[in-house]
């Protein structure tokens, strides 16, 4: 579950850094509220990216 | 805990002055994301907004950028690499074997205030992300010395974290890089997305008109000079020139399985080097348009601006990710001069002079000139390994001639070295060459004048066995 869990986890941090900025370029998103989902894909990012790289190299 | 940290640090082993073993060679992945890392970093923040002030054009600044970054690969790939994986061994390891125990304390010293400066104008850089929260006074464009104490306190403290980490070794930055690299890489694309509806773009047929009216206009600042396409192509391509023509990352690749790996510099020049350097061209320009030309130049409010606390924090990290290899490498440097010295003593002190030097925002205002200047005076001493190795068994000179003759300088490249420099020096004088084209000449300088002495000084037998 943990090997599911952590990818999932990273790359929906990389997802929230990314795709809010494109919400707001084609104007169907706030810029206040893509600000705030940036910091949480932060947050994830930092969190579970780490792990997932160390399981990768295995 | 204590004892454990000193441990861990005594046990950091380097291979300063040994062939690297099989066993420690890195993956290519490890070196991507080094490359990708390493430069996506803080100095992306300024690089980008000095095109923009330079006045750089839309068309020169995309093809000026892609011929010049191609040319740095091919420079890592073709010069650097190939050297490195045959000896792997570090570059100061190398010229003390060709230029001498002495000559190479020289070049030591030189090169680690280099590495001690570029550092330090990434430190100051995360400094403006830090300050944010304090509301220091923020640097300007005509700024060289510290202009607040909070300023300067904002910086040390940056400086010690970040001397910290270089002090656990590569590996350490390595990890942290490979861990950093695509997200920071992520936050510049959106950071440069989400403002451009601000500049009056709201799809991809808008951008190009709006980049040549509103970001690369082709009309510097007021007291800037005028940047056109060759001016970007040398940039981009002798930007790194210390670290590829002159040979500096050697030290890196001596732990790469196959020369092929110089490739992976592609990651750095095409992602760092081209979309964050045009993403940070892009905040600038809002920024610009905001503040009606302000000379306020930091990168950190300006990334806070576009994104956020994410923008901050990916400026500060953006700055270690870059400042702690190259203290690493102001280290190595160092090092060499006093072998039996531990790593991360000369760590921590090489940190303390980039954290005094980070004061001084002259490091960030003039940073595209800094970093020209500093691959220029690096440059002949790559050109003379590059020549030893290749071109030296074929005329049958004396290759490594100071450890052939047990000499402390090769006299060869001591005047190789000195006159290079001298004759760049004139022909900015004399024929107003500015310092980012000087580094072509002056390969070709160094290369005719290191075959030219090394013919002149009497060849020697040898003196000494070669060492494995």
């Amino acid at each position: 579950m943990k090997h599911i869990l952590i990818p999932i986890v990273a790359i929906a941090g990389l997802g929230l850094t990314l795709v809010p900025a494109l919400l707001v370029f084609s104007n169907q998103m706030e810029a206040s509220l893509q600000k705030q989902l940036m910091a949480l894909g932060m947050v994830l990012w930092f969190v579970a990216g780490p792990l997932w790289m160390r399981t990768r190299r295995g | 805990m204590l004892k454990r940290f000193t441990a861990r640090l005594k046990s950091v082993q380097e291979y300063e002055r040994e062939p690297i073993p099989a066993s420690r060679l890195k993956s290519t992945r490890s070196f991507l994301g080094m490359y990708a890392g390493e430069h996506t970093a803080g100095t992306e923040f300024v690089i980008g907004p000095l095109f923009v002030a330079h006045g750089a054009s839309a068309g020169d600044l995309i093809w000026g950028l892609l011929l010049g970054n191609l040319l740095a690969v091919l420079s890592w790939a073709f010069l650097c690499a190939p050297i490195a994986v045959k000896e792997r061994i570090t570059l100061y390891y190398k010229l003390e074997k060709i230029c001498g125990k002495g000559l190479t304390t020289v070049y030591n010293l030189v090169n680690a205030l280099m590495f001690c400066f570029l550092a330090g104008s990434m430190i100051a850089v995360a400094a403006t992300a830090v300050g944010i929260p304090f509301d220091i006074p923020m640097p300007q464009l005509t700024d060289w010395m510290p202009g607040s104490v909070s300023w300067v306190l904002t910086v040390v403290a940056v400086g010690i974290v970040t001397t910290l980490v270089a002090t656990l070794g590569y590996e350490q930055v390595s990890r942290f890089a490979n861990i950093a690299a695509p997200w920071m890489i992520l936050v510049f694309l959106a950071a440069a997305l989400a403002v451009l509806p601000e500049l009056g773009v709201n799809s991809a047929a808008d951008f190009w008109p709006v980049a040549e009216s509103k970001i690369w206009t082709g009309v510097p600042l007021e007291g800037q000079s005028k940047f056109t396409f060759w001016h970007i192509l040398f940039f981009a391509w002798f930007c790194n020139m210390a670290m590829h023509i002159g040979m500096a990352d050697m030290s890196i690749f001596r732990y790469a399985r196959s020369w092929k790996a110089g490739f992976t510099s592609a990651a750095g020049m095409y992602v760092g080097h081209y979309i964050a350097w045009l993403a940070s061209g892009i905040l600038y320009a809002v920024f610009l348009q905001q503040n009606q030309n302000s000379l306020e130049f930091a990168p950190g409010p300006v990334a806070y601006y576009a994104v956020g606390i994410t923008g901050a924090i990916c400026v500060i990290i953006a700055g270690w990710t870059t400042a702690n290899p190259t203290i690493y490498r102001a280290g190595l440097a160092v090092q060499a001069v006093i072998p039996k010295s531990q790593t991360w003593k000369v760590t921590i002190i090489v940190g303390l002079v980039t954290t005094t030097a980070a004061c001084f925002p002259a490091l960030v205002m003039k940073l595209l000139d800094f970093v020209a200047l500093y691959g220029l005076i690096l440059m002949p001493m790559g050109a003379i390994i590059f020549i030893d190795y290749h071109l030296f068994p074929r005329l049958k000179l004396t290759s490594e001639r100071a450890l052939a003759t047990g000499k402390p300088i090769n006299w060869a490249a001591a005047g190789t070295w000195g006159i290079t420099l001298t004759a760049c020096l004139g022909i900015n004088q004399y024929f107003g060459v500015e310092i980012f084209f000087l580094g072509l000449p002056g390969w070709f300088i160094a290369v005719l004048l290191y075959i030219g002495l090394s013919y002149l000084i009497k060849p020697v037998p040898q003196l000494k066995p070669k060492l494995s």
